[in-house]
């Protein structure tokens, strides 16, 4: 059981960070679905709700995604759904249901490096920043390899641009927790293959993504791409697949990633 | 008929489906006590000490007791009629825990928060042993799971306590090893069966409290009202008579609710306390503390001669029942019993093996009690035997099955009653389409899409043991109260009762109050399980109206002052010669002024067989070669369960009892750490069926007339559970080759098998 | 603390604990339709709409309804029942502790999607879990009411 001794809802992003470096136990509230599943006991939660960061916008050459808004919104998005050929709305489709869509937030999966994360898979696969309240703005990659001092995320954006994209997932049952994640998009010949759910968090494939990117794109080349994401990157077991299985459909949703990338207009 | 075979809306549907208060945690009353559980955090130890006394003297908190503090009598929660076959072998707390999650100390607060506070207060002292977590070595293991001298057994179940063996059983008729030598054809495979969860959506509650004359009164969300009184009265040393338990409305069962997991906590505090208590078990709790399927291992082996003929039938079993005995011989006994019988042109038959006892969550009864088990093992042989003998399986069957009118080796010497078996599999072929689609076809882009197909049979209501009652009170608007002990989990069987009460009485169904259960009101009654209620409890309910309808008669003679024979009665008049009264008025006069009587009709019954009802169930999948994934596209099932009562409640039972089976076979996965902790142990990990995952599903009906039932009725609720699972493993077989001989069928097993 | 919030159209303070569920706090305040069937959020039995939204009651902190509507199917009695009179005509109630769960979010499907497909219904049901029915006859019953509607 977790247990909430004070509830801050602070009117500034200063005010929430402060309140975070209060004390070691000190945490920002996401969407909460996850809140039951542990016994964490917080000093003070901090609720971003009264910050206004539910919204995805589209100033100018970016997407603008505010750490409050929910996988519903994104899924419902009509944007999103014409962009990178609708790989952010696919992604979260089958998490569970729409009423658990609609309180899961952005800000809090990425921010919590989630390994079973569609989203993350899918984001990393475009070209994603990601803005800390102290830490600035930094590319989705960086945030996911470091670690840093405890801060607030505060948005995504993403490049608006023509980047073609595909996201496979391997699931039993259809709304389970994926076995794998791939994405795979591409941006003027420059390839991207991210997979996760290894379990482990999702990465960029980078050797592969190289790979293709420098090839023809012969099945071959598609093949071999294929293996070498499996070689570079490493999987695990749990109760929802063994390494053995992980890589072997890492292999087959890689191909297929690419398949469709390539079949994208 | 009027009712009976109409396809009516349940009488408490609209209101159980609006959120209205009717379900055990919603009739707590005000002050109740939160009762919570410590639990055991090893699998197999011994509690050297336990100190509860800052935990009881927290602020809030009524009593934290533990195994000093109950009756040292052991009990069995299995909910089956006195005697119960399943052994003696659990307190209500015990100095020994066997699970992760066994029960340590209850503790009883004015709210959760401060339970759960006083929880962390209670500090234990363990004598940690070595766990027997392996079922297939615990009749080898150095540690004894049921050491205590205290165990006890009603019948001999073939107990061998220090080799962890609970029961051990054999029945053969004719000589099997013979008969196999003989054979033409034999195949052999052994089955594993996981330990499903019942997963009903409402978790295991009750509550407790005094009544105006200090008798314990328990709310309960079960299937086994009298069992749970009984169960009680001997764990708690009470007499029955001072206890009285009441059954509201229930959110699902499956079996899982005929165990008494969690009445007698609630109970315990009740009786220490004097305050009332509820307990309610939280979705974790339910997974790891309270009973699963169990566990099988089942060695098949199948003879036939050249002609197809099926000659032998050998079946080896190993059931793990946990850590303690809840339906451990019945449900093992089960597995044969409900198998076997299906094909007689064999001239042996065996079933034999054991049940033993480990260190996990005991198992128990849920949908299927063995048959579910048998008939994955058997009809994956068959379906492999077909493919040996080169013949179609649907052929096999048709050739190999009992008919209406024939007896078979393990049938008890007895000629079934009733069967369209046969008709169903030739019905449930033209409906998946078996010609055209049987074995497989390919679709391109590496899918390829299969048929596959079982057959089983189960029972209606335990034969020579279980017998129900029911009583109808003539009231005095004319109206009827029907009385009743069986528990409608969802099924609808309040209704179906009510439907053939008005069939009899020639009434309309809102002339019917339906009351059920309550130990001091309704009549005995062993509760809804073993697929018995419309069946068994229906018997009772005809013949209840029977009686009450027969002595409205006989009252209308007296008042209209002339003979039985001259009087008709055709619900809603009596009428002899120019004479007539409503039924209206004789139910005024019946209780108005001296020398009257008020009518009440009564009829108990229990029956001597237990008519099978089959299904003939297909499966079409599509399997994805490259990733092992199976989708199931259509599942068609045939059902003879005798007479329809309710064509739409009996459809609805056919339809998630098959959903129930396709997750046994494609989804619920069952894992423990290898220290015994069950890692499988909420929604997020435990996948049962969603939206997405079950295709279409498809149920057609080919009636039979089970002479000895209710309109010709048979039972329905378990055995729609039995097919999928291994239509299912065939299909996937046809698909891409390979056997999955252990449940569930997931993709990595289907992948890793075409890698070979 | 305490919250203003709207209930079922009704504007009404509530006292809750900080780290109290919305679907405790309500059935304490006597909407004892809400059920819980999950501790891991994927259920969907607890389901409510937040400003309109269908949302799992479970894992929303109450706090967190401060000046939001809250609909329980208490608030949609009528609209419920006429879902419920095709439900139950079906059959496909069953046990019925999930039932308002389930009719919440069809209802709310019902304002969200304009003539759904079937396969859009399915998808927005996802997270309705049900163990008694098969989901086929919810199925049906849906088909009927939007067809019907």
């Amino acid at each position: 059981m977790f247990t909430i001794e004070q509830v801050l809802q602070p009117e500034t992003l200063e005010e929430a960070y402060q309140a975070l470096h209060g004390n070691i136990s000190n945490t920002v509230l996401g969407g909460c679905a996850f809140l039951r599943l542990g016994s964490k006991k917080i000093a003070t939660a901090i609720d971003l709700s009264e910050l206004k960061l539910d919204y995805i916008l589209e100033p100018g050459k970016e997407i603008e995604i505010g750490a409050m808004t929910t996988f519903r919104t994104v899924e419902t998005h009509p944007t999103l759904h014409q962009l990178f050929n609708g790989v952010l709305p696919k992604s979260v489709s089958n998490i569970i249901g729409v009423q658990f869509r609609n309180v899961v937030t952005v800000g809090a999966t990425v921010y919590s490096k989630y390994g079973f994360s569609d989203l993350l898979t899918a984001l990393l696969a475009l070209d994603t920043e990601v803005e800390l309240y102290k830490g600035g703005r930094l590319p989705l990659e960086e945030f996911l390899q470091k670690s840093f001092p405890k801060d607030i995320l505060t948005r995504l954006f993403i490049q608006k641009n023509a980047r073609k994209a595909s996201y496979q997932s391997m699931r039993n049952s259809l709304s389970d927790y994926p076995i794998l994640t791939i994405a795979v998009s591409e941006l003027n010949q420059r390839w991207r293959i991210v997979v996760g759910a290894r379990p482990l968090r999702a990465q960029l494939a980078s050797k592969a993504s190289e790979a293709l990117s420098n090839s023809k794109l012969t099945a071959e080349d598609i093949e071999q791409s294929a293996s070498l994401a499996v070689e570079e990157l490493s999987f695990g077991s749990n109760i929802r697949g063994s390494a053995e299985y992980r890589k072997a459909m890492c292999k087959v949703l890689v191909k297929r990633g690419i398949m469709e990338v390539l079949q994208c207009k | 008929m009027k009712y009976v075979g109409k396809g009516l809306p349940k009488l408490d549907g609209i209101r159980i489906a609006t959120g209205q208060p009717v379900y055990t945690e919603d009739l707590t009353p005000a002050n109740t006590l939160v009762v919570k559980i410590l639990r055991s955090p090893h699998a197999f130890a011994r509690i050297k000490t336990i100190d509860t006394s800052q935990a009881a003297a927290l602020e809030g908190v009524a009593c934290v007791l533990t195994h000093q503090d109950v009756p040292k009598v052991r009990f069995t929660l299995a909910g089956q009629s006195y005697p119960e076959p399943s052994p003696y072998d659990r307190y209500i707390l015990d100095e020994i825990v066997r699970y992760v999650g066994d029960e340590v100390a209850i503790i009883a607060a004015v709210d959760e928060k401060t339970a759960i506070r006083a929880m962390a207060l209670v500090k234990v002292d363990y004598e940690v042993f070595d766990p027997v977590l392996d079922f297939e070595t615990a009749a080898e293991h150095p540690s004894v799971v049921h050491p205590e001298a205290d165990l006890a057994c009603n019948i001999d179940i073939g107990l061998q306590q220090e080799k962890n063996i609970v029961c051990s059983h054999i029945n053969e008729v004719g000589d099997v090893e013979q008969e196999l030598a003989q054979c033409d054809v034999v195949v052999e495979e052994t089955y594993y069966i996981q330990a499903q969860a019942h997963a009903m959506m409402e978790t295991y509650r009750a509550v407790s409290y005094l009544d105006h004359t200090g008798r314990l009164v328990v709310t309960s969300s079960t299937q086994i009202p009298f069992h749970v009184r009984r169960q009680l009265a001997r764990a708690l040393q009470l007499p029955a008579s001072r206890i009285r338990v009441i059954k509201p409305r229930i959110g699902g069962g499956f079996g899982g609710k005929q165990t008494g997991c969690v009445e007698v906590f609630a109970a315990l505090v009740t009786q220490k306390t004097g305050q009332p208590a509820k307990i309610v078990l939280d979705r974790r709790e339910t997974f790891t503390s309270t009973t699963s399927r169990h566990a099988m291992r089942l060695k098949v082996r199948i003879g036939a001669d050249k002609e197809g003929f099926i000659r032998a039938l050998d079946i080896e079993g190993l059931s793990d029942t946990g850590a303690y005995g809840e339906h451990a011989p019945t449900v093992f006994w089960v597995v044969g019993e409900k198998t076997l019988p299906l094909y007689n042109k064999t001239r042996a038959v065996r079933y034999h093996g054991q049940v033993v006892y480990t260190n996990k969550m005991p198992a128990g009864a849920l949908r299927g009690y063995g048959a579910t088990q048998g008939t994955f093992a058997l009809e994956c042989a068959v379906n492999k035997l077909a493919e040996k003998l080169n013949l179609d399986p649907a052929e096999l069957r048709l050739k190999n099955l009992i008919k209406e009118g024939e007896t078979a080796l393990a049938y008890h010497g007895k000629r079934l009653g009733s069967s369209t078996l046969h008709q169903c599999i030739e019905k449930g072929k033209e409906l998946i389409g078996w010609q055209e689609k049987y074995p497989r076809k390919e679709m391109g882009n590496n899918k390829v899409r299969a048929v596959g197909m079982a057959v089983t049979m189960q029972g209606s209501g335990i034969a020579g043991i279980d017998t129900a009652s029911a009583e109808i009170r003539l009231n005095d608007d004319g109206s009827y109260t029907l009385l009743l002990g069986s528990t409608d989990m969802g099924t609808g069987s309040d209704t179906i009762l009510a439907q053939m009460a008005a069939e009899v009485l020639e009434t309309t169904l809102d002339q019917i109050v339906v009351y059920a259960a309550d130990t001091d009101i309704s009549p005995f009654d062993p509760g809804s399980y073993a697929s018995s209620t419309t069946y068994v409890t229906g018997m009772a309910v005809v013949k209840a109206a029977q009686d009450v309808k027969s002595r409205i008669i006989q009252q209308g003679a007296n008042f209209l002052e002339t003979t039985v024979e001259e009087v008709t009665f055709d619900g809603q008049l009596l009428h002899a010669g120019d004479k007539s009264m409503t039924l209206e008025k004789l139910a005024e006069l019946s209780i108005l002024g001296s020398g009257k009587l008020q009518l009440v009709g009564h009829g108990t019954y229990g029956s001597n067989v237990s008519p099978p009802p089959y299904v003939a169930g297909f499966a079409e999948v599509e399997v994805d070669q490259e990733t092992g994934k199976t989708t199931l596209l259509d599942y068609v099932a045939v059902v003879d369960c005798g007479t329809v009562i309710n064509p739409t409640l009996a459809r609805i039972q056919v339809e998630g009892g098959i959903v129930q089976g396709i997750g046994l076979a494609l989804y619920e996965d069952v894992k423990y750490d290898t220290k015994g902790t069950l890692l499988t142990n909420s929604f997020m990990q435990y996948k049962i069926p969603c939206r997405k995952d079950i295709g279409n599903i498809r149920v057609a009906f080919e009636e039979s007339h089970e002479p000895t039932g209710p309109f010709g009725a048979k039972s329905i609720g378990e055995v729609v559970i039995n097919t999928p699972a291994p239509a299912i493993a065939h299909a996937v077989y046809n698909a891409v080759g390979v056997s999955v001989t252990k449940l569930p069928i997931t993709p990595e097993k289907v992948f890793m098998g075409m890698q070979k | 603390m305490q919250i203003e919030t709207t209930i079922n159209g009704k504007k009404i303070t509530l006292e809750v604990a900080n780290d109290e569920l919305l679907s405790d706090a309500l059935r304490a305040k006597g909407y004892l339709s809400i059920r819980q069937g999950c501790d891991t959020s994927c259920c969907g039995l607890c389901t409510v709409w937040i400003d309109g939204k269908p949302t799992l009651s479970c894992s929303t902190l109450a706090f967190r309804v401060r000046d939001k509507q809250i609909t329980t199917i208490e608030g949609v009695a009528q609209q419920a029942e006429e879902f419920a009179q095709v439900l139950v005509a079906e059959g496909a109630e069953q046990c019925g502790f999930c039932s308002p769960g389930f009719i919440m979010t069809v209802l709310a499907m019902k304002h969200e999607l304009k003539n759904p497909t079937e396969q859009e219904i399915i998808h927005y049901l996802t997270g309705n879990l049900c163990r008694c029915t098969g989901y086929m006859g919810q199925l049906r019953a849906i088909k009927k009411y939007l067809g019907g509607a």
